[in-house]
């Protein structure tokens, strides 16, 4: 199992980037939220990886620990707020700005 | 347990949803945002006066005890950054007044999230806390920046909302380490907990304090993670961008805090060396800001650049973690706040009295009120460079002789004049542009809006950078005290995990 979710969280990190850096504002999106899957099941694995463990002490012989569970909570809360602002502001610049190239090449630079 | 030291979350929570409530009424939502920042300076007041008797004071959210519980302290460097943040917000609101919140709806919600995420950065005792109020101020900054959407705001809001959530990512994964660790997220429990553990787990906390640094020197804008923030505050209103002069500070602040306090001597391997990292960073970060400024096209651009000057002066400061040169960093620090952000009003005071070219540095009409706002350039403009006798001087003489007995002194006091130097040229280019290079025979614009906030809050910045000069001495006592107590980690550890919170 460990070693499941090492290469998974490698291979979301790994597309995360790649997409991350593409030119186009809705790859910069997906390339984010692969990115913060990655981040969430990395989080979820610093409380070490246990089978049919509880987050409870006394209810079977070992228990799982409820803080890194409590923690990947509001991560997901938090980077799931975060991509819907994303994905509403791409809309707006796509909008307003005429295209969905993240850079915006070719409009007014500010320095 | 006092309840004080949670009073500046509480009270912009309970103001933001309040103000939330009264989105139909513009006057109103000015007068309860104007009493929330007077009411939180006098709570930072409060807790300064209280955490300068040199004790720490704990709250345990919940009372729940540290390490389980989330703690919040007030020591004399939280409550500095408390009282500065509450400072700020003022002459920030106050110059929001003149319009600049009327052009989208829920501008004072926004500002009060945004001071409620500050507050809780600078006092939470908490790594992970830490993250929820990184967020907490980073999604009111989004909103802020995007306020009154203009095509620029939007282009510079992509990408600055995009590097912030890979910072995001990289700080969650840094948290993720530390915990999977030691166990604990609590900083105080961190830094006794670390020097306990065996050299392979130190090997990997040493990587996960890496990856912090890197989400707070990107908070910071250090370089090579600096192209963020000049296009972003230069678009942002210049009410909101006064306000963002605090917003590099919180970078800077979670260094200051955790690195001594965490990363300390005691830490062994797991501990990097900041110096290394930070330094030639900070000084990279200091010159790239000054050229840049020289090559700006616009006068908010100019006064962006130089945050970025200010942040890497600050930083020099604190990456060497001497006494003296923190305490020199952290008068600085204030002193540098209210000045950039009295940098970006008066550009914006500019910048409506020019008609179309606002503050782009092109030929334009001539100024309605040229000898007000030349006065008011040309102080915040000294107070910015460094020249005597304004406080930018004090607080670089104090780094510049903080620093005398380093190694690499030649290369912080080159990096130091040279900048102030490079920031003088910037300025008085765009002084010049802006009030004097104006076609003949034009007249002045009559339809500026309403002139009178803006320039209420400009005064309230410059009478604040007076006093932080006048004051130098009593400030300078208490950043020393300050600087001490941030050394003293026992202090801090035995306050969190012994008392923690207990009358």
């Amino acid at each position: 199992m460990e070693l499941l979710t090492a290469v998974g969280v490698g291979v979301l990190t790994t597309s995360g980037i790649y997409l991350l850096l593409r030119e186009r504002t809705f790859s910069v999106l997906l390339g984010l939220t692969l990115l913060s899957y990655a981040v969430n099941l990395f989080v979820f694995s610093s409380g070490r990886l246990k089978v049919g463990a509880p987050p409870l002490i006394g209810h079977s012989a070992s228990h799982a620990d409820p803080l890194a569970q409590a923690l990947v909570l509001t991560a997901i809360v938090i980077s799931f707020a975060m991509t819907a602002f994303v994905v509403v502001l791409a809309i707006a610049a796509y909008r307003r700005l005429g295209g969905d190239d993240a850079d915006h090449h070719g409009g007014e630079q500010d320095r | 347990m006092s309840i004080w030291p949670v009073l500046p979350v509480l009270l912009p929570a309970l103001a933001a949803a309040g103000l939330v409530l009264l989105r139909a009424h513009l006057v109103v939502q000015r007068a309860v945002s104007l009493i929330a920042c007077i009411a939180l300076i006098a709570i930072a007041c409060r807790l300064l006066v209280e955490a300068d008797s040199g004790s720490q004071i704990v709250y345990a959210l919940g009372d729940w005890r540290p390490p389980f519980g989330i703690v919040l302290v007030v020591d004399r460097l939280s409550a500095l950054m408390l009282l500065v943040t509450a400072l700020l917000a003022l002459p920030a609101v106050l110059s929001a007044c003149g319009g600049e919140d009327d052009r989208g709806p829920f501008f004072h919600p926004l500002v009060q999230f945004q001071l409620m995420g500050l507050n809780g950065a600078f006092l939470t005792g908490d790594l992970f806390n830490l993250f929820v109020f990184f967020e907490v101020l980073l999604i009111a900054s989004y909103c802020l920046l995007l306020h009154g959407q203009t095509d620029r705001r939007l282009r510079a809001g992509l990408h600055y909302v995009t590097i912030n959530l890979v910072g995001s990512s990289l700080f969650l994964i840094a948290a993720a380490l530390l915990y999977g660790m030691t166990g604990t997220l609590n900083l105080a429990d961190l830094a006794t907990a670390i020097p306990r553990l065996d050299a392979s787990a130190k090997l990997l906390v040493h990587s996960g304090a890496l990856l912090l640094l890197v989400v707070f020197a990107l908070k910071a804008a250090v370089f090579p993670l600096l192209l963020w923030l000049p296009p972003t505050y230069s678009t942002a209103a210049a009410s909101v961008a006064a306000l963002f002069a605090i917003m590099t500070k919180v970078g800077i602040y979670a260094i200051v805090r955790i690195y001594p306090l965490v990363f300390g001597p005691a830490a062994g391997e797991a501990a990097p060396n900041l110096e290394l990292w930070i330094l030639p960073a900070a000084l990279l970060t200091m010159t790239c800001g000054a050229l840049a400024a020289l090559a700006s096209r616009r006068l908010a651009g100019v006064a962006a650049q130089l945050t970025l000057v200010s942040s890497g002066t600050i930083l020099v400061g604190a990456a060497l973690f001497t006494s003296a040169a923190l305490s020199a960093a952290l008068y600085y620090l204030a002193h540098s706040t209210f000045a950039g952000a009295l940098l970006f009003l008066v550009s914006g005071l500019i910048a409506a009295q020019r008609g179309e070219r606002a503050d782009a540095l092109r030929r334009a009409v001539p100024l309605r009120h040229p000898h007000l706002s030349g006065l008011l350039f040309l102080l915040a403009a000294a107070a910015v460079a460094g020249i005597p006798p304004l406080s930018g001087f004090l607080g670089k003489t104090m780094l510049l002789q903080a620093v005398i007995d380093h190694d690499a002194v030649s290369w912080i006091w080159l990096a130091i004049l040279a900048t102030s130097f490079l920031a003088i040229i910037a300025l008085m280019r765009g002084g010049m542009l802006a009030f004097w290079a104006t076609p003949a025979r034009a007249e002045p614009i009559r339809d500026t809006g309403s002139l009178g906030p803006t320039l209420l809050g400009a005064g309230v910045l410059l009478l604040l950078v007076l006093l932080v000069s006048v004051a130098a001495e009593p400030i300078k006592r208490y950043t020393d005290a300050a600087a001490g107590q941030l050394l003293d980690t026992t202090s801090y550890i035995r306050s969190v995990m012994v008392t923690g919170g207990r009358p």
